[in-house]
């Protein structure tokens, strides 16, 4: 019997299960399940939504202030907004391509609860006047495409999806895509470019915004799963049932993705804005301690491409601005907890690999950038480095993202944070969030470098040789025949 | 330091409305919405670049061009060939943050480049070398390994691919996406091992290959008759024109030690806009061809012997010394210059007598048709929102560079495009409706089309075409050609008329597809014509004795055509056939009549370039300068003059053709008023018509007309003709169409080593419908008659040839159409059998 082996959770902890009640459900990815278990019956809200009108769902979804949870968190509403008036088709595109190193939240979303994506889709599809959503779904996620392909087959037969839904006139059909396995799709363009069939790399904003000029230069707007996901329980309760989880700036929950040297890693539902890195590390219903007999010595707070904190920072609310004038960012809600047996150069060449490895190739300071940054950190992990290299590796970084790098204050060394975001020469921010590792390894640790830069003795050389020898301009003076 | 190969300047500009922005602290006036790298270079600031082209949609990728830009926000760093410019705009593209970036990305380029310049093609005129030195670091902090690839690879028969000299710009596989519409390149693989490739086993199979190498901004991509001919500083270049086709695409050509090693195109915005086709852009490999004429030949016996000029001239003109005017027949000319076709015109209708002159072979419209439909040019056919007739030959095998601007058209601005043809060819898929008609039928469709008849809509096709019509009023343009060489030229001379007679003020671009055809037919090779249009019959007694007296006599009477004269030569009453570039054997779309025709003149004379097949039955061959070796002018087929340059000497004892007339009307007795220079032709020709009285040498000169003067004309009257008379479908089943492809066994494109092995294989093209009745599959070998002869062809099935119809192609090497095809026939009947 679906439910059986554990009730579903309303409330975590006090806090109300927004997205993630149907996570410990058996056959909660099912229609069945969805329906009769978790903190609201599903496709319920749905009609609602279809009684209220599509202005004033956009409206409800704007007053509830769902923010993105791809990365920038922006204003789901206020996004849906952009759309110009009057201009058709226009399409729904769901990101479900979730690559971040550390971030594994939608996967979760995706195979425990694919049924509530469905109906987070329908309500933003009749909010906007979509016909026709798109669900992108990472190339390397089977089970995730699996679970959702089923449930879409599901909806469909019970009539949630396709024409006259719940017989009204509200007709939407939603497509099952997924991609090849590049971390580039889950930029919003690149994703786009997939869909077309095309290779997936960034389209250049402006001109190619793609509330304006998106999927086949048609309004398009791009959730992430999770983001979607909030819907359904929203029109279940209402705005302020939403608003008074969390902050006014970030209401509602979030789900973060802990992983690395925690005694619990996992997916857990937070508020946003209220709870701390150190309750999220500490906390038995979450991280449940640093490894033990381990001391934290650094994390990654919001997946790789997030600027590193230290454990001076470990009071921080998990909260965007907070977290963006400290120099970091929450981006994906991916946490990577690394405790003091983790080398930092090791650490910052394995995200520099990543970002050399997943850059599209579009653009030369990432592309040609982030692979140099990678050989740079390789050769001074191999002991090959040399004194130059340090800074040579900071100007790499320098000429993908210009201006001083946004980092996370260091007490210690009396240094302030420069705020997160970060200037780009670059198309997209892969090329920028390659820096991330490095600028904060190199900041915070800059002896360890040090200590890998092996000081060989070079031959002696004497200066005077090289003083004394010509000047090309000298040498070229010879006479118009001595070509040197 | 600017760098702006020929190919790429400015774009002209759109007006649109007049803004200021400030661009390094001074203000300037730019049009609102044109692109900022745009704006900065034609006011004298140039930004560096890689990936932007000024032809190509702009995709940001190279970074080369970030500038800082305010727009009230704050200074940003934006790439400037994608930011459109708004009033008010503030640019630095010299600020430190710019250069600091610029360098880096110059770092970044060649961090993993070969550096071989010394090796490299493209060293000395190469944007990477250029803008390293302008704005690079100077030195590279890069000591790790460069990456490595196999080097260079084929990716088609002409073009290599270096993938470490490549920076991944996007330009060709943008170029060949977007431009030529054959997306067969593209990137591979990601970050730093991002490379360019084709699809596993389908080569870079484009008409349109060799721009890429052309805008490639580094050597990665070199053309094989190119590769390690040259140094750019040894190059030397002029400006001439491809007489490949009648598009007439603007060339540079380079040359070193008197060799033509490469052309490039030039950026000519009514023509080609930098394009060329491969067929075009390597047609000069002919020049050296091995068995180029080089000297007179003199039949004797079985053979063609070497002979002086002295000798061989001598032989031509007592040949037609014997002759009788009437019994003397001239075909070709429309490889000639314009010039070169006056002499001749001169020396055939002025001093030998003869009408009996006609530049086209059969397979054109009759100069009545060229003269009388009002002209359209290409940049009217292709106008914005433009409404777009089509029907004519295959614009992607014969017009190539017509094709691109027409997809264009469609693609970007709006066009749309109405072709009318017997089977599916490269337009159809940017066709808005593409009716196909049986051979034959023609008229029919135009007039249902025209006349409004069909508006019951039981086609859904021909009403959207018919409404369509409709709705472009007088807008409407048309181009006309011959889509089908099995059919004679009537049912499109019919159509022609019919649409001018159904809508007012349409105007026509006519698809002949010969180089010089146009100015051939404008100085006077055709019949019944003398240059400016001058009808000899129509009753412009004044100008036909203003020529008596310029020429010392015209032609009392209307001559023979082409086909006209090779029946008379059949039947034994031709004395003296000049073939005049011409190779009736190869080209006349009925082969037994060209034939006989060839065999049956009493004294072939042949000037020409090549040994073709009617060549080698001549009696005398002089043998002619070719391409860049002579100086004059051409005509392409909207009617624009522009001039063609010498770059080389003809070689041998080849010369011009107008010289080749000049010396042979000083035998006869007669004298052509020139001395020494091919202008003093063009003087005349200018002096003594209407039609090219704006096109004069200093007008052509002038740098304000570098893209050439159009010649107007006012149409001559033009009867509306009936189309012909079909009778219906006999026991021979289908209807038989033969088309052109762009390589074929074409006297100048079989000689260049590149083009010579992409000929295809000849094949009956039929609709499945037709070949399942049968049991046929692709390959099946088939016997193919029509009442005028067979052959034996292979066949290939084809859902784009509609049922009832089949498509050969003229001029392959092999199963040659014009066997079964006779001149008279309104269409060509022909029955299918297996074996
Ligand atoms: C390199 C890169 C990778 C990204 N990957 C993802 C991803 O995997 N999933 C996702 O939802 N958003 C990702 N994003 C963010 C998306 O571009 C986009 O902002 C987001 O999907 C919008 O959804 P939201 O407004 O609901 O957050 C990525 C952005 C970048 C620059
Ligand atoms: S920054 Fe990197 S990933 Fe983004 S478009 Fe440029 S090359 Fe591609
Ligand atoms: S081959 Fe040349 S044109 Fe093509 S992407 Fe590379 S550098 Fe650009
Ligand atoms: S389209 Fe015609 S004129 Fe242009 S390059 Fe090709 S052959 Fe020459
Ligand atoms: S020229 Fe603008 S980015 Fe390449």
């Amino acid at each position: 019997m679906i439910g059986a082996t554990t009730p579903a959770p309303t409330l975590i902890d006090g806090v109300p299960a927004v997205v993630s009640s149907r996570f410990g459900v058996e056959g909660g990815h099912t229609i069945d399940g969805y329906r009769s278990t978790g903190s609201y019956k599903g496709y319920e809200a749905i009609r609602k939504a279809l009684d209220m009108g599509p202005s004033a769902v956009a409206a409800t979804v704007k007053d509830a202030t769902v923010l993105g949870r791809g990365g920038a968190g922006f204003p789901a509403g206020i996004k849906w907004g952009f759309t110009p008036a009057g201009v058709w088709p226009r399409y729904i595109v769901v990101n479900g391509d979730e690559s971040e190193p550390g971030t594994y939240k939608d996967r979760v979303l995706m195979e425990r609860d694919p049924h509530q994506i469905i109906e987070g889709c329908l309500i933003a599809a009749y909010a906007i006047g979509a016909a026709q959503v798109f669900l992108y779904v990472r190339g390397e996620m089977a089970h995730a495409q699996e679970r959702i392909a089923a449930a879409l087959n599901e909806a469909y037969a019970a009539g949630l999806v396709g024409r006259n839904i719940l017989g009204t006139n509200f007709s939407v059909d939603i497509v099952l895509h997924w991609g090849a396995g590049a971390y580039i799709v889950g930029e919003e363009t690149a994703l786009i470019e997939s869909l077309e069939g095309n290779r997936g790399m960034p389209r250049l904003k402006p001109p190619f915004f793609p509330a304006a000029k998106g999927l086949y230069l048609k309004p398009t707007v791009v959730n992430n799963i999770e983001t979607l996901s909030n819907l359904p329980w929203l029109f279940n309760n209402s705005v302020d049932a939403y608003r008074a989880i969390g902050t006014d700036a970030s209401p509602g929950t979030r789900l973060v993705a802990v992983s690395g040297h925690v005694n619990n890693p996992g997916v857990f539902e937070i508020p946003q804005g209220t709870t701390t890195f150190r309750e999220l590390f500490e906390s038995p219903i979450y991280g449940n301690g640093i490894r033990t007999g381990h001391q934290l010595k650094m994390f990654i707070p919001g997946g790789g491409s997030a600027p590193w904190f230290f454990p001076e920072h470990v009071d921080l609310p998990l909260e965007g601005r907070v977290i963006g004038g400290e120099g970091s960012m929450l981006g994906s809600g991916a946490i990577v907890v690394m405790d003091e047996t983790t080398d930092a150069v090791r650490a910052a060449l394995r995200l520099a690999r990543f970002f050399a490895r997943e850059s599209c190739g579009k653009c030369t300071p990432c592309r040609e950038g982030t692979t140099w940054q990678e050989k740079i950190l390789q050769r001074i992990l191999d002991g090959h480095g040399r004194p130059s290299d340090i800074d040579l590796l900071l100007d790499v970084g320098d000429n993908i993202s210009p201006g001083p790098y946004p980092v996370a204050s260091d007490a210690a060394k009396g240094l302030d944070a420069i705020p997160y975001p970060p200037k780009q020469t670059t198309i997209c921010p892969l090329g920028p969030s390659s820096v991330a590792p490095i600028t904060s390894a190199i900041r915070r640790f800059r002896d360890e470098f040090d200590a890998k830069i092996v000081k060989r003795n070079l031959i002696p050389v004497s200066v005077e040789s090289f003083e004394d020898a010509p000047t090309l301009a000298e040498s070229t003076d010879h006479g118009a025949d001595t070509h040197v | 330091m600017e760098q702006t190969p020929m190919s790429e300047k400015p774009l002209p500009t759109v007006v649109t409305e007049p803004v200021n922005i400030t661009v390094d602290g001074e203000e300037i006036t730019v049009q609102n919405g044109e692109l900022l790298i745009e704006a900065c270079h034609r006011n004298g600031t140039y930004i560096p670049r890689f990936c932007y082209h000024p032809r190509m949609n702009p995709v940001g990728m190279c970074r080369m061009c970030l500038v800082e830009i305010d727009t009230g926000r704050g200074p940003a760093l934006q790439p400037s060939c994608m930011i459109e410019v708004t009033p008010g705009m503030v640019v630095d593209t010299k600020s430190d943050l710019v250069s600091k970036v610029q360098d880096g990305v110059i770092e970044y380029l060649l961090a993993n480049h070969p550096l071989d310049c010394p090796v490299c093609d493209k060293g000395g005129e190469c944007p990477l070398q250029d803008q390293a030195y302008s704005h690079g670091p100077g030195e590279s902090r890069w000591v790790e390994e460069k990456r490595h690839y196999a080097k260079p690879i084929p990716i088609s028969e002409t073009v290599y691919l270096d993938r470490e000299r490549c920076i991944l710009c996007d330009r060709c596989t943008r170029f060949a996406k977007e431009v030529a519409g054959d997306p067969l390149i593209h990137f591979i693989d990601r970050g730093a091992n991002t490379q360019v490739n084709t699809f596993p086993d389908e080569p870079f199979a484009s008409y349109f290959s060799g721009n890429t190498v052309q805008i490639c901004p580094v050597g990665a991509l070199t053309a094989k008759p190119y590769r390690f001919k040259a140094r750019p500083w040894d190059l030397q270049t002029v400006e001439s024109t491809c007489t490949g086709c009648s598009v007439g695409c603007r060339i540079e050509i380079d040359s070193s030690r008197n060799h033509v090693l490469r052309y490039n195109g030039v950026d000519s915005d009514p023509v080609n806009w930098s394009w060329l086709c491969d067929k075009g852009r390597f047609g000069f490999e002919s020049l050296e061809a091995a068995d180029r004429l080089r000297e007179p030949l003199v039949r004797s016996g079985e053979t063609l012997e070497p002979a002086s000029w002295a000798a061989a001239l001598a032989t031509a003109a007592e040949a037609i010394n014997a002759a009788s005017p009437g019994s003397i027949g001239v075909i070709g000319g429309s490889r000639l210059t314009n010039e070169s076709a006056y002499a001749w015109a001169k020396l055939a209708k002025g001093v030998i007598g003869t009408d009996n002159v006609d530049a086209q072979l059969g397979d054109g419209l009759p100069a009545d048709v060229v003269f009388g439909l009002p002209q359209a040019t290409i940049d009217e056919v292709c106008k914005p929102g433009g409404t777009i007739l089509y029907l004519g030959p295959d614009p992607k095998e014969e017009l190539p560079v017509l094709y691109l601007r027409l997809k264009h058209a469609v693609d970007e601005d709006g066009a749309r495009i109405i072709e009318l043809a017997p089977a599916g060819t490269g337009l159809t898929r940017h066709s808005a409706v593409s009716l196909n008609y049986r051979p034959g039928e023609l008229g029919q469709l135009v007039d249902s089309l025209v006349s409004g008849s069909n508006s019951t809509g039981e086609n859904a096709a021909l009403s959207t075409a018919a409404k369509l019509i409709a709705a472009a009023g007088d807008s409407l343009t048309v181009v006309i050609g011959r889509a089908n060489l099995a059919e004679n030229a009537q049912s499109v001379v019919a159509a022609a008329t019919a649409i001018r007679d159904a809508v007012p003020g349409v105007k026509f671009l006519v698809a002949l597809r010969r180089g010089n055809v146009r100015g051939a037919l404008e100085a006077g090779l055709a019949p019944g014509y003398l240059p400016g249009r001058v009808s000899l019959t129509g009753g412009q007694d004044d100008q036909v004795a203003a020529f008596k007296s310029l020429w010392g006599n015209v032609p009392a009477k209307q001559g023979l055509d082409t086909k006209g004269i090779l029946w008379a030569a059949a039947e034994g009453k031709l004395d003296v056939l000049i073939l005049l570039g011409a190779d009736p054997l190869s080209d006349f779309p009925d082969r037994s009549l060209a034939r006989r025709g060839v065999a049956g003149a009493r004294t072939v004379i042949a000037i020409d370039r090549f040994p073709t097949a009617s060549v080698v039955q001549a009696d005398v061959v002089l043998p002619a300068a070719g391409h860049s070796e002579e100086q004059g002018t051409t005509t392409n087929l909207e009617g624009r003059v522009t001039v063609l340059n010498q770059k080389v000497t003809p070689p041998g004892t080849a010369r011009p053709d107008w010289m080749i007339a000049a010396e042979l009307a000083w035998k006869l007795g007669g004298d052509l008023g020139v001395d020494t220079e091919s202008s003093e032709l063009w003087a005349e020709l200018v002096a003594s018509t209407e039609t090219f009285a704006g096109a004069g040498v200093d007008a052509l000169a002038d740098t304000a007309n570098a893209d050439g003067i159009v010649i107007t004309a006012e149409p001559r009257p033009l009867a509306t003709v009936e189309a012909p008379h079909v009778s219906p479908t006999s026991a021979y089943s289908l209807r038989l169409v033969v088309n052109r492809k762009l390589y074929d066994a074409g006297a100048s494109i079989s000689r260049c080593d590149s083009s010579s092995a992409l000929a295809p294989a000849q094949a009956l093209r039929l609709s499945p419908a037709d070949a399942s009745p049968l049991g046929l599959k692709d390959l099946d070998r088939v016997s193919v008659t029509s009442p005028n002869g067979s052959l034996s062809a292979r066949v290939a099935l084809d859902s784009s040839v509609p049922k009832g119809t089949a498509v050969l192609v003229h001029n392959l090497a092999e199963a040659d159409p014009g066997a079964l095809v006779a001149s008279d026939d309104a269409v060509c009947e022909i029955r299918v059998e297996v074996g």
